[in-house]
């Protein structure tokens, strides 16, 4: 590892962490044309942010230090995770130095910490939200992981710069293992982010919303990071799904050339990631609570379908 | 990595196989009986290509009468059969399955790895380049098998069967490039004389019980 890896690795941290926020907004924007409304400007996420960061933070009384520690612990989580998942290139430290199953260890420690300090309050939005968020957490976590397996058994890893480098390096087959499982991810992508069908992010509605319970206390500079380590989680998610069904381009050296691409073009991928992710919340109508059970169990069922796919008929 | 080494043909084959059980699952989950008919022409497109491409790739001619016998029977005739007598049935919906959605889908995934491993050695002796979609085949049949024993409509048991022939004609596709011509003619009008018989039955069925649900067959029994 020399200085340059480094260097290129905190660039890229450094991308991920400006260019999240632009993607909600991206994600957003779509999804205001799709629907025949006048879209808010792709830099709105930024303004907020910024907003919130000027404003003096009211904490409630009986907040403890899990409270306002929590903000600090989920955004460092998903800024590791972003380190972790080789987004632009592969061969670098911190891209190496954990594997999927650690990634997915990683989330769960930010949703824990998110869900404890919604509780820690004690008011009654804040235990909702945890629960409901407790709930899809345990049933995409599995899905999550059995998509894991898949690609693992494909690849004979579970380290994604290996996976993302072997799969870009091989030659265009037909793999409806990978098929089912991309169409896993995705719904787990939709459930994990608190996206449409499981969960409406532009509504304060109480009875449906879970990922705006969670934040219902937070004020100011905490609600900022939270925020912005929401965007950073979808972006994160998004750079998996890259990484592992779409990893062409990623640079497997350092060469300049090679990682202006790779950047060009992980700027490509998530625009249309972007609009594919606003047309289905477009068509899709929000589900019930109780039906989103239903929902990851598909999900689960996808993913066990490209297992069996993957084991027994080898596709 | 293996998939590599085959040509192009074989793998569309085999997403063919893999979409044919996406479908049955489809079905397995799905309530809702004009959609369970829908599926039911769905697989039976998807087999019908399947035939056609193994057709054009193994050059036995009579896969070509079989396909189109697909095409023609289950993805036309059979459907738009159903669906009339769906209308003038009035049949939109089946009651809540046996066994909840949930514990009916792990089932299926159970009857898969068990179909699999039943599979197995059919596939060693096997000669044929589809010999691994043997398996699947199987699944097919034992999951069409699960959809009739889970519902209470006698419309959606004739669709689970109808999918259970579908599954046997894949396996014996995928296992000697297809039977015999005059064993498939044979089946085919065996399917077609069983449904239009189910057909006029159902409308003795409601007459008699006035519904379709099978449980008010249980008192057909003889008194003790």
């Amino acid at each position: 590892m020399n200085a340059f890896d480094w260097i290129v690795q905190l660039s890229g941290i450094a991308i991920a962490l400006a260019a999240a926020p632009g993607f909600h907004g991206w994600v957003n924007q779509c999804r205001a044309w799709l629907q025949n409304k006048s879209a808010p400007s792709l830099l709105q996420p930024y303004r907020e942010i910024r907003k919130l960061f000027h404003k003096d933070a009211v904490i409630a009384e009986n907040a403890s230090r899990l409270f306002l520690l929590a903000p600090y612990v989920v955004f460092g989580a998903m800024a590791t995770a972003a380190a972790i998942i080789p987004s632009i290139a592969t061969r670098l430290p911190f891209t190496q130095a954990a594997d999927a199953i650690a990634l997915v260890g990683l989330l769960a420690t930010a949703r824990v910490f998110m869900s404890l300090a919604a509780m820690d309050v004690g008011t009654a939005f804040g235990t909702l939200g945890a629960r409901r968020e407790m709930m899809i957490g345990f049933l995409a976590e599995p899905a999550l992981l059995l998509v894991i397996f898949v690609v693992s058994l494909t690849c004979a890893t579970t380290a994604l710069p290996i996976i993302a480098e072997r799969l870009s390096a091989q030659s265009f087959a037909l793999y409806p293992s990978l098929a089912f499982t991309a169409i896993a991810f995705t719904m787990v992508l939709l459930a994990e982010n608190a996206r449409i069908p499981v969960d409406n992010p532009a509504t304060h509605l109480e009875l449906t919303m879970i990922h705006e319970a969670l934040l219902l206390e937070y004020s100011a500079r905490h609600l900022a990071l939270m925020e912005w380590a929401a965007a950073l989680k979808l972006f994160n998610y998004a750079c998996i799904g890259f990484a592992v069904f779409a990893p062409w381009g990623i640079a497997t050296n350092h060469a300049p050339v090679n990682l202006a691409l790779a950047v060009a073009l992980l700027g490509v991928k998530l625009t249309i990631a972007g609009g594919g992710l606003a047309l289905i919340e477009t068509v899709s109508a929000k589900l019930r609570v109780f039906a989103a059970p239903e929902f990851l169990a598909t999900a689960f069922l996808f993913a066990v379908l490209g297992l069996l796919v993957r084991l027994l008929l080898g596709a | 990595m293996s998939m590599n080494t085959l040509p192009i043909d074989l793998q569309i084959l085999n997403m063919l196989a893999a979409l044919l059980l996406l479908v049955s699952f489809a079905m397995l989950s799905q309530r809702r009986i004009v959609t369970l008919v829908n599926l039911l022409a769905l697989q039976g497109a998807l087999l019908g290509i399947a035939t056609l491409l193994l057709a054009w790739r193994t050059g036995v001619h009579h896969l070509y009468l079989s396909a189109a016998l697909t095409f023609g029977l289950k993805v036309i005739f059979l459907p738009w059969l159903l669906h009339r007598l769906i209308r003038r049935l009035g049949v939109y919906w089946d009651t809540e399955s046996l066994l909840n959605l949930v514990g009916t889908m792990l089932v299926g995934v159970l009857i898969v790895v068990f179909s699999f491993g039943l599979a197995q050695p059919i596939s060693a002796l096997a000669s044929t380049a589809t010999r691994n979609s043997i398996g699947i085949a199987v699944a097919v049949i034992l999951i069409a098998f699960l959809t009739m024993i889970t519902r209470r409509k006698a419309m959606s048991q004739v669709v689970g069967f109808l999918s259970m022939e579908n599954g046997l004609f894949f396996g014996a596709m995928s296992a000697t490039y297809g039977m015999p011509m005059v064993v498939e003619l044979g089946v085919a009008l065996d399917v077609l004389v069983a449904v239009l018989v189910l057909g006029v039955f159902f409308f003795q069925i409601r007459e008699h019980f006035d519904s379709l649900d099978l449980k008010h067959f249980e008192s057909l029994k003889e008194e003790q």
